[in-house]
Formats: structure tokens, sequence, C-alpha cells
């Protein structure tokens, strides 16, 4: 059974008010806490705090499994209940010093026209993501990002919230929701220049 | 080479052109973004926006590197832990959701 039957099983039972057994249980958590631990840690940098958040997400799953009724997906529910755990967590522990951004975001002249670098050749994103280790250097740039702009583009372009949902989880105007979103990617665009113009990493 | 020392010098003639009516500068180009990309843009707007980008070879790059940008970082969401080189997931973690669940 492919974690897809255990997923439509799981939600047709809960559609029922029924639970799964045992071992349905074990091949859902190991087949789940894989991407639920990446979509925390993406969220936190840190691993051990990943690790608490996706233990108290399963907390919550469990208990509120009776609720899920198979209106959604159960891997959609189950994603968002680990990335507000992850949230939560964030909010919870010492942040990190914040440095600025201010080097990486677009500069523009006194008449307002961009001031860019020399030999700006972009290539396409089929080909970049063809190259090796490309996900992990993105990743890393992410990771160098100051929270406050890092979690808007985690949960806006990595983890599929929308506009609001993001000013929702974040308590957040949508209008600072589009704006640290756009620097983010403008910080991130900086740091992937080398990347994106075909440079060797 | 700094990074200020290798940028190119002002373009007077498309500072110019930027100031004639219905035409925006890079800077406010660059204010709409995120809106045009999500088709969020009045009509007005994206006449302006669709202006500037056909007479700006810098910002038609910019937004072309942008986007690319934009693509790598969502290649990141189907990436699951194991594959961040940092091992698997901890047969502990497994075992402790598993416990409290009983």
């Amino acid at each position: 059974m492919d974690y897809q039957d255990v997923d439509r099983k799981a939600e047709g039972l809960a559609a029922m008010g029924m639970t799964l057994t045992s071992d349905e249980v074990s091949h859902l958590v190991s087949t789940h806490s894989d991407w639920m631990l990446g979509a925390a840690f993406r969220i936190l940098r840190d691993r051990a705090h990943a690790e608490d958040a996706v233990q108290v997400a399963f907390t919550k799953i469990w208990s509120k499994y009776g609720e899920f009724e198979g209106r959604s997906a159960l891997q959609t529910w189950m994603h968002r209940v680990v990335v507000n755990e992850a949230l939560m967590t964030l909010r919870k522990i010492k942040r990190r010093n914040e440095h600025s951004i201010d080097d990486l975001l677009p500069v523009f002249d006194k008449s307002g026209c961009r001031v860019e670098l020399e030999d700006n050749t972009p290539a396409t994103p089929e080909v970049l993501l063809s190259r090796r280790q490309t996900n992990d250097y993105v990743r890393d740039a992410i990771m160098t990002l100051p929270d406050r702009y890092r979690i808007v583009l985690c949960l806006r372009d990595i983890e599929g919230f929308s506009t609001i949902e993001t000013s929702e989880a974040l308590e957040l105007s949508e209008a600072n929701v589009k704006v640290r979103l756009h620097r983010a990617r403008a910080a991130l665009k900086t740091l992937l220049e080398p990347h994106i113009k075909g440079q060797k990493l | 080479m700094s990074k200020t020392q290798n940028r190119k010098t002002a373009r007077p003639i498309a500072a110019m052109v930027f100031r004639l009516p219905f035409m925006i500068d890079c800077e406010e180009f660059e204010a709409f973004i995120v809106d045009y990309l999500e088709e969020n843009l009045s009509k007005h707007q994206r006449v302006k926006f669709d202006l500037h980008l056909k007479l700006c070879r810098k910002c038609r790059d910019y937004l072309q590197s942008y986007k690319a940008t934009m693509e790598l970082t969502k290649a990141q969401t189907d990436i699951p832990f194991s594959k961040m080189g940092m091992g698997d997931v901890p047969e502990d973690l497994i075992k402790a959701v598993l416990a409290a669940r009983k």
C-alpha cells in the first residue's frame, strides 16, 4: 500500500468517524514525517526545533483527526498543521541577530533609473535546475535571509500560502506581506545572481 | 572590484523618456512587480508597466532574473528533509510520534 492509498483510506475513515489501525498509523507517520520535517526545518533553520515542531504537529493531528472529516486532502491539512506549529515554535524561540538586506536590494539613480551590475544575462530556470547542487545552493541562500523576509518568502513561494493566508498567519497587513515578499525575492535574486548568470559556484 | 564600482552610470536619455506622460521610471516599475505577477494591477497600471517593460532592457533583464529566482525558490517545495544533506528522519522522532498516538 503506498502513501496515497493510506491517505485515501485515512480521509475516508475520518469522513466516517473511524480510525486507522496501528499499522496504518505507522505507515502514515513514516511516509509523511520526511516532508513535514523538511517544511518545519525550512521555517525554523534548526533541526532540533524542527523535530519538536513535527512531534507537536503530529500530536495535534492525532487529537484533531476526528475534526478533519476528510473535507480536504489529508496531506494539505497535515501541511497546514506542521507549518502553523513551526511558526508557533519560531515565535517562542529567541531570534537570531537580524541583519540588514539593504545591500542586496535594487539600486536606482536620482532619476529613478535602475542601476544594475554589468553582464546581467539571465538563464532559464529549466537550465538552472538541471545543474548539480542547485537546490542546496538556493536553500543555503534562503537560509541567510533575515527571518522577517525569509518566513514570508517560505510561506508564499515554497509552502503555497496566499497573501491573505500569510498575513493572517504572521499577523501582518497584506501590504506588508507584499513588501516583505518583494524584498526577499529581490535580495535572494542578488544572492543567486552568480548562479543565474551561469557562473560556476 | 566593488559592487558600486561595477555599476553602470546613469542613463540621462532613459530618465527623460521615463518622465513622459503615461511612463513610469524603474523605481515605480519595481513597486509594481508583485502585483503584476499576481495579475492584480489595474488596467491603467498594467499599460504603464508593459510600456516601461518594452522600453527598458535593464528592467526586462531584472524581471527575467526575478522570475528565475522565484522558480528556483518554488523548486524547494517538494524537497523532503532526507534530501537536505542532514540524514534521514531520526527513528527516535518516529517512535516518539507513534508513542504519543497510543
